[in-house]
This record gives C-alpha cells, structure tokens and sequence, in this order.
C-alpha cells in the first residue's frame, strides 16, 4: 500500500533531516504531529545542520561531480535492491500480499537480470516499480498511533512509531547476517543513496534548510504532510487545509 | 470573462454536445471546469518554462499566471493569518502584491529545475467544498511525482487556492514561513510586506 518509493526511501534515510516537517505544534493545523520536544528537537536540527553544512553537503558536492549519473544510479540501485527483502516482509505482515509478491518479483528480476540489482529493469522493462516499505509502515497498518513528533541526531525529521521502525530496520537488516562486518556494508548501502538524494535534491534542500525563515518548522511540516500521503495515499487531501472556512465571511465581507 | 473561462466553457460545452450555457448555474464548479483550469495553469507554466526567458523575465511570467489562476486574495488573507482582520485595505493590497512577487520567484524557481518536463494530469474529485485535481510531474531521470490543484469557486470564480507536491501543502507550508516572519519583524504587517519584497 505504500507507493512512493523515492519519498519514502527518502525519509527513511539520514537525508530526511532535510525533507522532514509537520505543523506548527500547539495546535496543528489539518491533522498535523504534535510536537512536545520541540526544544529538544531544535538543538537535533541544528546538529543536523550543522553536520550537513560541514560533511554532507560538500561530499554530496564531490560525489555528485566526480561519478556520472548512470554510476551514482547504479550504486543507489544496488542499495536499494537489498532493501527489497526487508520491504517484502514487511508488507507480508501488514497483510499486503500483493505488494509482497510484486516486491518479490521485482527483487528477482533485478537481482538476476537487473546484474544483483545494480541495473533496475524491473521499474524500467516489467512495470514494477518499488514499493517500498519498512517497519515503521507496518505499525502504522497495525493501529499503532504515531505518537510524538522527533528530529532523530543525523536521521532527521521522524515520530515515535517512526523511530521505533527505523530501530527494527537497522537491526533486522538482513546484510548483517550474510557479512561479518556489518559497519562496511552498512556504509556501502547506506551513503550512496543518501548523497546522491542530498546531491539531485541540493536546491530544494538548501531552499528549506538554508533559505527559510524558520527551517526547523518548515521540515516539520513537509515531514508530517509527506508522510500522511505516503501512508494513505490520496485520502491524505481530506486533511487540505480549507482557507475559505477560516475567512469567508470577511472575504464577503470586502467585495 | 477571462480566457480561460471561456475555454472552460468551450469544453464543457463541446464534452456535453448540447449543453447551453444558460441552462448552467452561474459558475458552478465542475470537475470538468477544474481539470480544465488547471490544464490551462499547467500549459502557462510549460510556455513560460520553455519561453528562453530567464530570471526576472521569467519570474515575471510565473506572477501573471498566478495572478490569472490562482485566488490570490484568499490565499494573501490565509498566508497573512490573524493581523489580516486588523489591516487596512491599502496594507492588504500592498502585501498582497508583494507575496505574490515572492512566491514567484520562490516557486519559479523551483518549476525551473523541471524543464524537459511535463505535468499529466490524472484526476479530479470533489473534497468538501472544493476540488482536487491530481496530476503527476514526469521529469526526464526522475520517478513520477505528485501534484495537485485545489480549486474553489467560493471566489466567485474557478480559482486555485492550494498546491500540494507529494502531499506537502504550499499554502500550509507558507502560512508556517511567513508568520515566522512576522513574528521576526514583531508582528509589522508593513514590515513584512517589505521583508517578501527582498525574499524569494
């Protein structure tokens, strides 16, 4: 059910730091996170920053102009491929078998055809494109509520039930049983999609982070809206935010 | 009646065979009438993309298509929140002018990056009092996106008031950035009218 691979690879991933936000927190508006750490979460934000301006910003830079599309596309494939059986799990126990076999088919077809997923022919020759999912998914189609509003140290903009996913992924990784060091094939899976997001996206996301007037909001609340979409797809438009219900009166009121 | 009414209407009219306009409601919105205006946004924003022009020219672009499509009053008083009771109708004008400015290049910028690029829209329906319709941003290298219009005729006419990339509203999103400012500039409304001049 959750349909938005590159978004949602997105936030699941350090790089949403950048992404990442919900509304303002007393009140939010349209169904937005509530946000009782905002103190906390403001001193993340500004390591978060501040770590982006200092590393990954500029290596993102290096590693944007020094491999050239196809390769920086290949090691994200690669990356993201061996994501495929943890996505397949999870969406078998959210009860979604068609998208478990999809993503079954998908992480065949790429693995084999797709030379072990650094090519993605299965998106591009079979219409399969990735569906992917994790444990954060799964406790939101298990009822779980998701709880207060997070920016995580490095990973960026999340929620309770979010972190706790997030937690279940790292640990139930399964490139951790097949290699003994775990910390080299974590940084191989884990950087290239990160820089080569913080690279495409670098003028949207200095926009947010550099150029707001309040970049810890504004990532709040592109985090709680995207993440709304993600899970529930169009149904999230219901949330829209009416102007005319705020100000009608007063708009009659003028002409 | 504007351009794009009329093409609305031509559309409509032409999509039903016989329908005469007297035998419609003033403007009621339809979901026809809604895909239509936003086709119309969204074949704009291509021509001024692929118009050559760069910079101020093409921000300059951008404000006359939001001005033509969007209700820029309602969304000016939204973005202004609060303080927009206690203004005058001179301040409003003025930041409403000014916003404009800003969230042209704000947003100019942006649609720049999608050169090469096309918006197919693949839906409409209708949300509370408004209407949303879908489209998916297609850019060369990139997965598909979504995008979408809400439209309201509450204005009197077919206008849109928001727009949402990938779930993200911009008008929620710029009512959270400008009331920052505000709140920079001590609640100034002037202030702020003269800060979204310099910005974006």
């Amino acid at each position: 059910m959750i349909h938005h691979p590159s978004f949602s690879r997105v936030c699941a991933l350090p790089i949403a730091i950048f992404i990442g936000l919900s509304a303002c927190s007393p009140t939010p508006q349209g169904g937005g996170i509530s946000d009782p750490y905002e103190s906390a979460n403001r001193v993340s934000h500004s390591v978060n920053k501040g770590v982006d301006t200092a590393v990954l910003r500029p290596v993102s830079q290096a590693y944007g102009t020094v491999l050239p599309n196809g390769v920086r596309r290949s090691l994200s494939n690669f990356a993201s491929n061996l994501d495929e059986p943890r996505s397949m799990v999870n969406h078998i126990v959210q009860g979604d078998l068609e998208d478990a076999a999809h993503t079954f088919f998908r992480f065949a077809v790429n693995s084999t055809i797709g030379v072990l997923g650094l090519f993605d022919p299965a998106t591009g020759d079979f219409g399969l494109a990735e569906r992917e999912t994790g444990f954060g998914d799964t406790l939101a189609v298990w009822g779980v509520r998701q709880g207060a509003y997070l920016e995580l140290p490095l990973f960026g903009p999340s929620s309770e039930r979010a972190a706790l996913g997030l937690v279940v992924d790292i640990v139930t990784n399964p490139l951790s049983s097949i290699t003994n060091d775990s910390t080299e094939a974590s940084v191989a899976t884990f950087a290239p999609p990160v820089l080569n997001t913080r690279y495409e996206l670098s003028d949207t996301i200095d926009a947010l982070l550099y150029e707001s007037e309040d970049s810890y909001a504004q990532s709040r609340l592109f985090y709680s809206e995207n993440r709304r979409f993600q899970l529930d797809g169009q149904n999230s438009a219901e949330s829209t935010f009416d102007p005319y219900d705020e100000i009608f009166g007063e708009v009659e009121g003028d002409r | 009646m504007d351009n794009a009414l009329t093409r609305r209407y031509a559309i409509l009219a032409g999509a039903s065979g016989a329908l005469s306009l007297g035998a419609l409601p003033a403007l009621a919105l339809t979901e026809a009438g809604a895909r239509a205006l936003i086709g119309n946004v969204v074949a704009d924003i291509n021509r001024a993309i692929n118009s050559g022009k760069t910079g101020g020219a093409l921000f300059s672009d951008f404000e006359k298509i939001f001005t033509k499509y969007a209700d820029v009053p309602t969304i000016s008083r939204s973005i202004l929140g609060p303080p927009a009771r206690g203004a005058s109708n001179a301040q409003l004008r003025a930041f409403s002018q000014s916003l404009t400015g800003y969230l042209s290049r704000k947003y100019g910028r942006r649609f720049r990056d999608f050169k090469g690029g096309e918006v197919e829209i693949v839906g409409a329906r209708k949300l509370k009092s408004f209407l949303e319709v879908r489209g998916l941003v297609k850019a060369p290298g990139s997965a598909p996106y979504a995008v979408s219009f809400m439209v309201s005729d509450r204005s009197g006419r077919d206008k849109f008031f928001d727009m949402l990339i990938e779930g993200i509203s911009l008008l929620k999103a710029e009512r959270a950035e400008v009331g920052a400012i505000l709140d920079r500039v001590g609640g100034d409304v002037d202030k702020l009218t003269a800060e979204l001049r310099r910005l974006g």
